[in-house]
């Protein structure tokens, strides 16, 4: 028995240390939580969870803090982690704004009931009222369109004029999109059922599925590039990444120089647009700074960034475009509430798994 | 005493184990119709796709690992003073940043086909070329990060063998063939199926590769039925989980099984290195070639594409990354890796003083969170922190009188558990594999000579165990310098790791800045790994 006697204490010689080693680590490791509870001594924060992720971002924050002397605390993260992360952690959350980059998840954070209802005459007043949530759960941002590219020399831009034309068997083999994991194509999908119902969106999505001119794979950018490389000849991407390939080295500008842009459905419902929002969350601790955070983003420095460093389309009216965008036209967007995008995103995906769509 | 201690085992094991519990909590409940929408789409696809994936990485690390051990650990031929530690170097790139840079040198638009192309004036469909995105792509693609597993397990466990059972079979006029397969294989067996577990439980977690590779496994399964926005997702992606982890269950049973049937212990006490086989002519060139081709495939010609890549566009916050994020990694990889060796030596200890099958049970489960994908058991860290939270909350406000913020959430503590609850199992793996070659007589031993258990502990084990325990905090270091998912739902504001900032860059489709912090991921892991070669050479012959 005796022999035994020294494990417990052995164990707990071993378990202090990793206990200590824990404790120094949350002290040392975290200067930054600090902050996150700083406004005690008087000091003005706004915690910010982020889906977004882009560089820009991160200087119009800069600027926001310069010139409102609020520090911006970010947690940039996927979408539905971040999402859980604050179901998780309920009203005692840290985060003050939750950024999403998707209706879908918006609506889906609304129903979960992260957001609470916010009222500014600043935000009402600018972003127009089909943008933002009608109690003021969260604000538009940014928008981008999920437009159709084509090969100008091997597809007849007459015969390509809508989404439904993607699931023409007259484009058999030649059609290029990612993955339906990703989610601007299930808010695709959601629109698609909204406007023809879940039968009919079904059909279309086995005729997609047919056309394709290889399994999913890739981002947006690769479809772009698999079409200037033959590997297909129509591809299904955001806006603001033709655009950014538009605007790079020379070998990305080779490829847009090869494309030519259609914004479908311009003759009935209009471009599918989607839209990154924000939101101020239930039981916000700094909830003044968080609106003045949203006012921010929908005012004038942030919007022109937003369009011409981002190249995304400002939510806001008036701002000056990148010339990437302006090149590819004005049009008509899907004015689809978004709310019913967000329900049809629950069938979305399974719809594509039905078509296998992978 | 005695249930004493098996309850602390028992307390430190269910902390370790907890968040892979939570989740599989949930599959009872009803999921609404959204299982049984799995079943009938997706499901067949993974299933089929995992076990080819893993199958095949079983079979190529085998090949690569077990050959390449063999080749330089017996045999002399030009290079082998260089690649016997360069073998172990695609330890530092993690299996995406391989995908990133094959995708991109050999995709159709990429350079090499492009070459191809102009040069042979072939269009499309004119000439055949592998798919990097592809099942066979993710096979090759995830054997070449993960073969030094199995290469270190073989390596140490042929080194460790008495210089004069393989010198007797060849006298016995045994070729270096007869010898490999009749002798030093069959004594390696349970150290090479350690190695080959890690493996697998790595291919059955791994997402990122395997996802980029647009090949859907059951990780990549779970991960995307969780992100569904519908309030059944969380319990369907839990009843995936769940499957795969009776698959994990399966293999951990047999490994035990494995390592249990054949448990060697050396008992010469005098031990020699073996003199190595001289190789001549084409054979020589030939094992150098062998030796080479995973060393070049899987680490020299990915890290000169980032380095080339870098050099031409990299990131415009390169400098800030190296120091402030290569900073974060570090410390935050170092710490986690003291806990993981702390904790998997306490726990080795427990089974080797106690073996009872309740804590030969429990550590099983401790070490399950390796086969997780680092997404589904960051969800059950969220769970067990947010709801210990919420506890100590309520707890502080029935003393205080006011309710504290989140004590735990969104901490560095936080973080640091998943890291536990996801690598422990590679520090327990290799630390138990240590102890087992220790024979028991040697407690006894010193027993006899009036030492306590706990100085047998530390002045017996302990320094016997020095090069494994070093080799365990190396891996473990470096499996978290390589790991995201994790580090990118659970982390504190504003604490920036390599990891998180080249995956910002990568999903947003900016692979050549994602070139500067893949340089970084594979600098910050490259001396480690360098020490851990030297350790694995050093550790066996020192004690001759």
């Amino acid at each position: 028995m005796s022999r035994f006697r020294a494990v417990p204490s052995a164990l707990f010689l071993l378990v202090l240390c990793a206990l200590l080693v824990t404790v120094f680590a949350a002290c040392a490791g975290d200067p930054v939580a600090e902050d996150a509870v700083a406004d005690d001594a008087g000091e003005s924060v706004v915690n910010v969870y982020s889906a977004r992720h882009y560089d820009v971002d991160a200087a119009i924050y800069a600027e926001f803090t310069e010139a409102t002397g609020i520090t911006v605390n970010l947690l940039e993260g996927d979408s539905a982690g971040l999402l859980e992360r604050l179901r998780r952690e309920e009203a005692a959350s840290p985060a003050d704004v939750f950024i999403a980059v998707d209706a879908g998840r918006l609506h889906q954070a609304e129903v979960d009931g992260i957001f609470e209802p916010s009222t500014s005459d600043v935000l009402s007043e600018r972003i127009p009222a089909n943008l933002r949530h009608p109690e003021g759960m969260w604000f538009g941002i940014t928008k981008r369109a999920r437009v159709i590219f084509y090969a100008k020399d091997r597809i007849d831009a007459n015969q390509l004029t809508s989404y439904e034309d993607l699931a023409d068997p007259k484009f058999r083999g030649k059609v290029l999109i990612r993955s339906s994991s990703n989610i601007y194509n299930q808010s695709l999908m959601g629109s698609m059922i909204s406007a023809l119902g879940e039968e009919q969106a079904e059909e279309w999505c086995r005729g997609l599925v047919a056309n394709l001119a290889r399994e999913p794979q890739g981002g947006d950018r690769d479809q772009l590039r698999g079409v200037a490389a033959g590997e297909g000849d129509i591809a299904v991407a955001n806006t603001y990444y033709a655009a950014k390939l538009a605007a790079g080295p020379p070998e990305d500008q080779a490829v847009m120089d090869q494309l030519g842009v259609v914004f479908p459905n311009q003759d009935d419902r209009g471009s599918h647009v989607n839209l990154s929002g924000a939101g101020v969350v239930r039981g916000a601790a700094n909830k003044a700074e968080a609106i003045r955070f949203i006012e921010f983003l929908t005012g004038p420095e942030a919007q022109a960034a937003f369009a011409t460093s981002n190249k995304e389309y400002p939510v806001v009216p008036g701002y000056e475009l990148a010339p990437e965008l302006v090149a590819f036209g004005e049009f008509k967007e899907d004015a689809l509430g978004l709310a019913e995008v967000g329900q049809n995103n629950q069938n979305a995906l399974m719809v594509m798994d039905r078509c296998g769509w992978r | 005493m005695r249930s004493f201690s098996t309850g602390f085992v028992l307390v430190i094991a269910a902390i370790i184990a907890a968040p892979v519990a939570v989740v599989l909590a949930s599959i009872g409940s009803d999921s609404g119709g959204l299982w049984q929408h799995l079943v009938s789409t997706v499901l067949p696809g993974y299933v089929r796709n995992t076990v080819a994936l893993a199958a095949g990485v079983a079979a190529l690390t085998l090949l690569f690992g077990v050959s390449t051990a063999w080749l330089v650990t017996v045999c002399r031929f030009p290079g082998r003073n260089l690649l016997r530690w360069a073998l172990l170097l695609p330890l530092a790139i993690p299996a995406y940043l391989g995908a990133y840079a094959y995708t991109d040198l050999l995709q159709f638009a990429g350079p090499v086909q492009t070459w191809l192309r102009e040069v042979f004036s072939w269009s499309r469909g004119d000439y055949w070329f592998p798919q990097v995105r592809s099942l066979s792509g993710a096979i090759v693609l995830l054997s070449l990060a993960l073969y030094p597993y199995v290469y270190m397990a073989a390596r140490a466990a042929f080194l460790e063998q008495s210089a004069s059972s393989l010198e007797a079979a060849r006298t016995l006029g045994l070729g270096p063939w007869g010898c490999f397969k009749r002798v030093a294989l069959p004594l390696a067996r349970p150290s090479i199926a350690a190695g080959v577990a890690l493996v697998l439980m790595e291919t059955l977690a791994e997402f990122g590769a395997v996802q980029y590779c647009a090949v859907d496994t059951f990780a990549t399964g779970i991960v995307r039925t969780f992100t569904l926005p519908n309030q059944y997702a969380l319990t369907a992606a839990a009843q995936l989980s769940a499957l795969l982890l009776v698959v994990v269950v399966v293999l951990v049973v047999v490994e035990t099984r494995l390592r249990k049937s054949a448990r060697f212990f050396e008992t010469s006490g005098r031990r020699r290195q073996l003199r190595a086989w001289p190789l001549k002519g084409g054979n020589a060139w030939l094992a150098t070639a062998v030796c080479a081709l995973p060393v070049a495939l899987g680490f020299v010609i990915p890290t000169a594409l980032f380095v080339h890549l870098t050099i031409k566009a990299g990131d415009a916050r390169a400098r800030e990354m190296f120091l402030e994020m290569g900073r974060n990694t570090f410390v935050l990889a170092g710490i986690a890796s003291v806990l993981a060796v702390l904790l998997g030596l306490g726990l080795a200890f427990a089974v080797r003083f106690r073996d009872t099958p309740w804590v030969r049970f429990l550590i099983g489960v401790a070490g399950m969170g390796y086969a997780v994908p680092g997404a589904v058991l960051a969800i059950g860290v969220l769970i067990v922190v947010a709801w210990t939270d919420h506890r100590l909350r309520g707890l502080v406000q029935s003393v205080v009188g006011t309710p504290t913020g989140l004590l735990l959430s969104g901490t560095a503590v936080a973080l640091l558990y998943g890291y536990q609850s996801r690598f422990l199992a590679v520090s327990l793996n290799f630390i138990r594999a240590g102890l087992t070659r220790i024979e028991p007589s040697l407690d006894g031993a010193a027993r006899t000579l009036g030492a306590t258990p706990m100085m047998t502990l530390f002045r017996v084990h302990v320094p016997m165990l020095r090069g494994t325990l070093l080799a365990a905090l190396i891996l473990v270091f470096v499996d978290v310098v390589k790991e995201l998912p994790a580090t990118l739902m659970l982390r504190p504001f504003g604490l920036e790791t390599l990891s998180v900032r080249v995956y910002q860059l990568a999903s947003d489709e900016r692979l050549s800045e994602a070139s500067s912090g893949a340089l970084a991921i594979i600098l910050v892991g490259l001396l480690p790994v360098i020490v851990l070669s030297w350790v694995v050479d050093r550790s066996v012959i020192s004690k001759s």
